[in-house]
């Protein structure tokens, strides 16, 4: 594919040349240093943003509107950001779900955010988080999005937090037209994140609402989902919730030979394959650590201090990827092993060591 | 039994004597607790404490850059190189020196780390890293490993060998502490092992490559581009910032000299550190750093390298845990029987002038010169005996420490 640079304009270069000597000024700071004193939300900066108000969903869920810097690209419903906050002074990064209005007039966005027991970012945002603090961001991303043209026939097939990218979605398709049936799993009716927003959208006629409380009617059995649904062949199916559900679904649409009608979203790896672990030598900064088989490489680096570059820290976005120059790593999900050789490169993140191994970080 | 063997001229008992073996290692597990717990208590309360101090001494360099724009004016030119003076500290010494060290790593963030901060000082950062974190920290106060010790220039100890060229040294270390972030610059580039005829040619002249580099763009930051920026004011903003820098050469050396200087740090033989425990290498930070005492605001000024053993005990804990972790340690060193050296600044930097001065001649050269004019003056001849004395087969010059 072949992409043409933007010609050079007078004014690009007389922004470049300032830049340069506001560099030369700076130095050994870039003016960046300096200017994100002074409004760290500006277009050109590293992209920030602005938590402007926290409320909550449930008694463990909130929502948290956020003012984007003025780089932020927009994003397309049912995408995730990525969010990096501080958390006891260190600094975390972890994916939401966008569930905000693209048209929002105030050009907020929001995620909403349910208390993992043990979750370090998830109970920070719900339960000490302040508004005002600064988050850094990165520009949207994710393929869970609503296919171009919009089918006539959708099942929205949730459980838990799951339900974020499709409110998402749905919040955005005032006027889409289609016959949506959204199946929802939680524990009770007061886990349902958007619970009365769901039931106003129903009795508005805009989607037909099928809530299951699994504390009384049990865990959905995809087996007999036609029982529920029982057009839902017909129809293109989100899904979002626990790898359990998400597995089952692949396999059930697999066998009956519909796969291509089923999207799904997963927030957690599926770890099957854990091994022996071993030592783990950081070669650019010469920490060395001793990593357990179910420890990811990216969490015994991060733990020694070291500096890991990371995305999505599932697996999927390659954001994390280094050199393996010497030893075995195992690949967390399928338990393939990978040996190091000349250009080898591991995902940080899905990856344990198996052995001695040696990383280019 | 194998006890820590320290020098201190050959009258003084060992400091660390009556200690054993297990004495020792009961003393590294004590200071390993204390280490403990300030990493269990790491958090949100220090990631503030950085941040405003890096947002401060910005705010606090833009300002007086800003002042001293218009630096022709004498009140915007003192104030100016004052906030600067001040600025260029805190920025070497709370910050840069700590911030390398990976006091601040464990907040996971790129900009505020080891492995990315580039500090405003002569020397690359990269550099000063491996002369100070590995070579300095590693060897810290053992003769003929631990460079510090005089920085090649000086001899700040009676075991380090006299040479004629160390007369001069009070004039070295002046010259040294007027121009300290070129002095940094030199010795991380171990220029005195390329005059000797050793080390690597290829990498010396790398690294002199990045040197230079880096002292040109600091240059013309400091005496043409602030100076052209500040159109009328361009003369006195060259010598505002000339003034910063000097002012800024002059702290920093004073505090450091106070580190490893002053009277009652040890040093140590070469040999004694061989398979060194950690409880020895603990106690060998202990007896070879000295603190200097004051107000918090002087802490602060010197980067905390005023609780220079509580730095030396654990380099990489953030800087503000040292004032909260002293009273601790001064307890080990009473309860181990250990002197815990500290003074006031003044004192602490006269001490080590001191030093400076009196080492410039050989060992007991008082005691030697006595004798000689004793000698003369037994026989009958002053004038050969003492010339003999001076400049003859027993010149004192020739005597090795």
């Amino acid at each position: 594919m072949a992409t043409t640079a933007p010609r050079p304009t007078v004014a690009g270069a007389l922004h470049d040349r300032l830049v340069k000597f506001a560099e030369r000024v700076t130095t050994p700071l870039v003016p960046a240093d300096y200017l994100d004193i002074i409004d760290p939300l500006r277009s050109g900066a590293a992209l920030r943003g602005r938590i402007l108000d926290i409320h909550p969903e449930t008694r463990d869920a909130v929502t948290v509107v956020i003012k984007p810097g003025r780089g932020w690209r927009g994003h397309t419903p049912g995408q995730y950001v990525r969010i990096g906050i501080d958390v006891d002074g260190v600094r975390q990064w972890r994916a939401y779900s966008l569930t905000s209005e693209t048209t929002r007039a105030d050009g907020c966005i929001a995620i909403t955010t349910k208390a993992i027991p043990g979750g370090a970012v998830s109970n920070h945002l719900v339960r000490h988080a302040t508004a005002g603090t600064i988050v850094q961001l990165e520009q949207a991303s994710g393929e869970f999005t609503l296919s171009h043209p919009v089918p006539p026939k959708i099942l929205f097939l949730i459980a838990g937090s799951g339900i974020t990218p499709v409110m998402g979605m749905l919040r955005n398709m005032t006027d889409a037209g289609s016959d949506i049936v959204v199946l929802h799993s939680a524990p009770t009716a007061h886990d349902v994140i958007f619970g009365a927003e769901l039931k106003l959208m129903a009795s508005e006629g805009r989607i037909r609402l099928l809530e299951r409380h699994t504390d009384t009617a049990g865990i959905l059995d995809v087996s007999r989902l036609a029982d529920i649904v029982d057009d839902f062949a017909e129809r293109q199916t989100w899904a979002c919730g626990p790898a359990g559900l998400l597995d089952a679904l692949e396999q059930r649409f697999a066998q009956d030979g519909i796969a291509d009608r089923l999207h799904t979203e997963r927030f957690r790896p599926t770890i099957i394959a854990t091994g022996d672990g071993g030592t783990v030598t950081f070669a650019k900064t010469g920490t060395v650590v001793d990593a357990d088989g179910s420890q990811t490489l990216l969490d015994a680096g991060e733990a020694a201090g070291v500096l890991m570059p990371s995305g999505c820290r599932m697996g999927i976005c390659f954001g994390c990827v280094a050199p393996l120059r010497q030893g075995a790593v195992r690949d967390l999900r399928t338990g393939q092993v990978t040996n190091a050789a000349d250009g080898v490169v591991i995902q940080t993140c899905i990856s344990a060591a198996a052995g001695a191994c040696d990383i280019d970080l | 039994m194998t006890t820590l063997h320290s020098t201190q001229g050959s009258s003084q008992a060992d400091p660390a004597g009556h200690l054993t073996s297990e004495d020792i290692e009961n003393l590294g597990r004590e200071l390993d607790a204390i280490r403990a717990e300030v990493i269990a208590s790491r958090g949100e309360r220090d990631a503030a404490y950085i941040r405003r101090v890096i947002t401060g001494q910005r705010k606090l360099e833009l300002t007086s850059r800003a002042i001293l724009l218009f630096s022709l004016f004498p009140p915007a030119w003192i104030a100016g190189t004052a906030g600067l003076s001040i600025s260029k500290i805190v920025e070497n010494m709370e910050i840069g020196h700590n911030v390398l060290h990976g006091q601040w790593d464990w907040m996971r963030d790129n900009t505020i780390h080891s492995t990315t901060w580039e500090w405003d000082s002569a020397s690359p950062s990269e550099m000063w890293k491996h002369s100070h974190n590995e070579l300095h920290h590693t060897y810290t106060n053992v003769l003929g490993k631990d460079h510090d010790l005089g920085y090649g220039i000086m001899r700040v100890d009676e075991g380090q060998k006299w040479m004629p060229l160390y007369l001069a040294q009070p004039l070295w270390n002046f010259i040294n502490a007027c121009l300290f972030q070129y002095g940094i610059a030199a010795y991380d580039l171990e220029i005195g092992k390329q005059l000797k005829g050793r080390g690597d040619k290829a990498e010396f002249r790398r690294n002199g490559k990045k040197v230079l580099a880096k002292v040109r763009r600091h240059v013309t930051r400091d005496y043409v581009l602030h100076p052209l920026l500040s159109g009328p004011s361009a003369l006195t903003t060259v010598t505002a910032n000339l003034t910063a820098n000097l002012v800024r050469n002059l702290w920093t050396h004073s505090v450091i000299m106070c580190g490893h200087f002053p009277e009652g740090v040890q040093t140590f033989e070469k040999t004694s550190i061989d398979g060194e425990t950690r409880g020895q290498w603990y106690l060998r930070q202990m007896l070879g750093s000295a603190n200097i005492s004051g107000t918090p605001l002087l802490h602060f000024m010197t980067g905390n390298l005023s609780f220079q053993i509580e730095h030396h005990l654990f380099p990489d804990l953030p800087s503000n845990r040292y004032a909260e972790i002293a009273p601790q340690v001064q307890e080990l060193f009473g309860r181990y029987g250990l002197t815990y050296v500290s003074g006031s600044l003044p004192k602490q930097v006269a001490s080590a002038w001191k030093k400076v001065f009196t080492l410039s001649l050989p060992n007991d050269f008082a005691r030697k010169a006595r004798e000689a004019a004793t000698t003369a003056v037994a026989h009958a001849s002053v004038t050969t005996s003492v010339t003999r004395a001076v400049f003859g087969t027993s010149t004192i010059s020739t005597e090795a420490a």
